[in-house]
């Protein structure tokens, strides 16, 4: 298949394919579906933070909702006035960048305790971020066991070096929106790419056909409905979103492994913690936790931040957005030339021995 | 089919999972809430992960790793990622030790 977009990228020297040579690599070494460090932690303490409950999660998704509604009610009675811009920016952050987090959550199936709410909030959410939910759920499960191991973890956002062209443009979806709409074209005629069934079940492929044909039915009415009434309004509120609002999304979510080590088998080396202010971590639903939820996926988002205060001795010390933003972008830059720096996170006194995995046993 | 003496009811918490190891296989022993006990192979059919550090809430094992769920009566797969079923055993308490019925 042609590759549009490359003329936009830099070459990277290693094949980040999953059915390429880097997979036997990995496989070989020992770094496939391996042993990771975890922070040792008494179990009834963590049990209380992986504990289930519904509550928080109907809280904050009736706060999203409400505040869907009335930025999005908002939005259409100000329509064609300068008044509407406001209000389509809140709305498109809340859609746009908020449904990643809850796809997220949903997809663990930590949200919610009741097990039906945590399904429709990921179908709902998959909806929202135009990703196959099928396909995604499958991928999101090998990001978890192989994380950042290249070869093997299809969702290695920032690859070596990073795609700063591709990522500028899609601070308003650029590029994703018409990927993610592709890729639902060809998963609803049933076809496939390599690493997508790399990753995917032979026999989760039918569903996923199925979960393209419906989403793409449903932009088809948005569509259809902006055709009919001569207004680009419904797609301003379901679809179009998705771009103009997930500027956000990349600003929170990059750093969650962006310049930072690969094919090691810790997520202290390859994942970092950033601290938010509380209406970020209300958007981003606490994902900013990261190296937490990657130890210990098992733990609600509500949660995170009370686990974070029992492990963080063992943790690097996390940075806010900006400083980390400072640190991380010029690293990216020199990684366009040299794709062997990265930043190499420094653990606190008295922590646990690192596991570098066993490619770079320092 | 032999009944193998495992660990004692009092190791376990109610609603908690532990780990046994016994003939160089690992088994998960569970105790429900309501004081009922179950056993399972240890690792989950998915990525061979010990289970024993999973979340038991009724009768559903969820996976430490992944999130996916067993149903601790029977093994069968209840949530995805998980696929496969996980083989169960018969376990029996007597005299507050928990023996698991494992295969000749």
């Amino acid at each position: 298949m042609t590759d549009l977009l490359a003329p936009l990228k830099f070459k990277p020297s290693r094949n980040y394919s999953l059915t390429g040579p880097e997979k036997d690599r990995a496989i070989e070494d020992g770094l496939v579906s391996a042993e990771w460090y975890q922070t040792p932690i008494d179990r009834k303490v963590l049990k209380q933070f992986i504990k289930r409950t519904d509550g928080p999660a109907i809280r904050d998704f009736v706060i999203w909702m409400a505040l869907l509604v009335t930025t999005g009610a908002g939005g259409v009675y100000f329509w064609g006035t300068w008044w509407a811009v406001p209000f389509f920016v809140a709305y498109g952050v809340l859609y746009g960048t908020s449904s990643d987090s809850r796809w997220h959550e949903s997809l663990h199936g930590t949200a919610f305790k009741t097990r039906w709410m945590n399904d429709w909030l990921y179908e709902l959410a998959s909806f929202m971020q135009i990703w196959n939910p099928v396909i995604w759920r499958w991928s999101h499960m090998r990001h978890h066991t192989d994380t950042t191991i290249v070869g093997r973890d299809p969702e290695i956002g920032t690859m070596r070096p990073p795609q700063m062209i591709l990522m500028g443009l899609n601070l308003i979806g650029l590029t994703s929106v018409p990927r993610n709409l592709l890729a639902l074209g060809r998963h609803s005629v049933g076809r496939f790419t390599d690493d997508e069934r790399d990753f995917t079940p032979e026999s989760e492929l039918p569903r996923a056909v199925l979960s393209a044909r419906i989403h793409l039915a449903i932009y088809g009415c948005v569509i259809v409905s902006c055709f009919v009434w001569g207004t680009i309004l419904p797609a301003m509120l379901i679809g179009l979103p998705r771009a103009y609002g997930v500027w956000l999304l990349p600003i929170m979510g990059l750093p969650q492994h962006a310049g930072l080590a690969e094919d090691v088998l810790d997520h202290r080396l390859n994942s970092r913690t950033i601290l938010l202010p509380l209406p970020l971590r209300f958007i981003y639903w606490n994902m900013n936790y990261h190296v937490e939820h990657h130890m210990f996926p098992m733990v609600p988002y509500h949660a995170l931040p009370a686990l974070h205060e029992a492990i963080k001795h063992d943790c690097p010390k996390p940075k806010g957005l900006l400083a980390t933003w400072r640190e991380l972008f010029p690293v990216m830059i020199r990684q366009i030339r040299d794709q062997n720096h990265y930043i190499h996170q420094v653990l606190p006194d008295g922590a646990g021995a690192p596991n570098f995995g066993p490619r770079q046993q320092h | 089919m032999p009944w193998i003496e495992a660990i004692s009811a009092d190791d376990i918490d109610r609603d908690d999972v532990m780990r046994w190891d016994y003939g160089g296989r690992t088994y998960a022993i569970y105790r429900t809430e309501d004081d009922e006990f179950f056993a399972s192979d240890g690792l989950c059919t998915h990525e061979k992960v010990h289970l024993a550090d999973g979340l038991l809430m009724d009768y559903e094992i969820e996976c430490p790793k992944h999130n996916g769920r067993f149903d601790i009566r029977d093994g069968s797969a209840r949530r995805a990622p998980v696929c496969e079923a996980l083989r169960t055993y018969p376990v029996k308490v007597d005299v507050g030790m928990i023996y698991v019925e494992l295969p000749d």
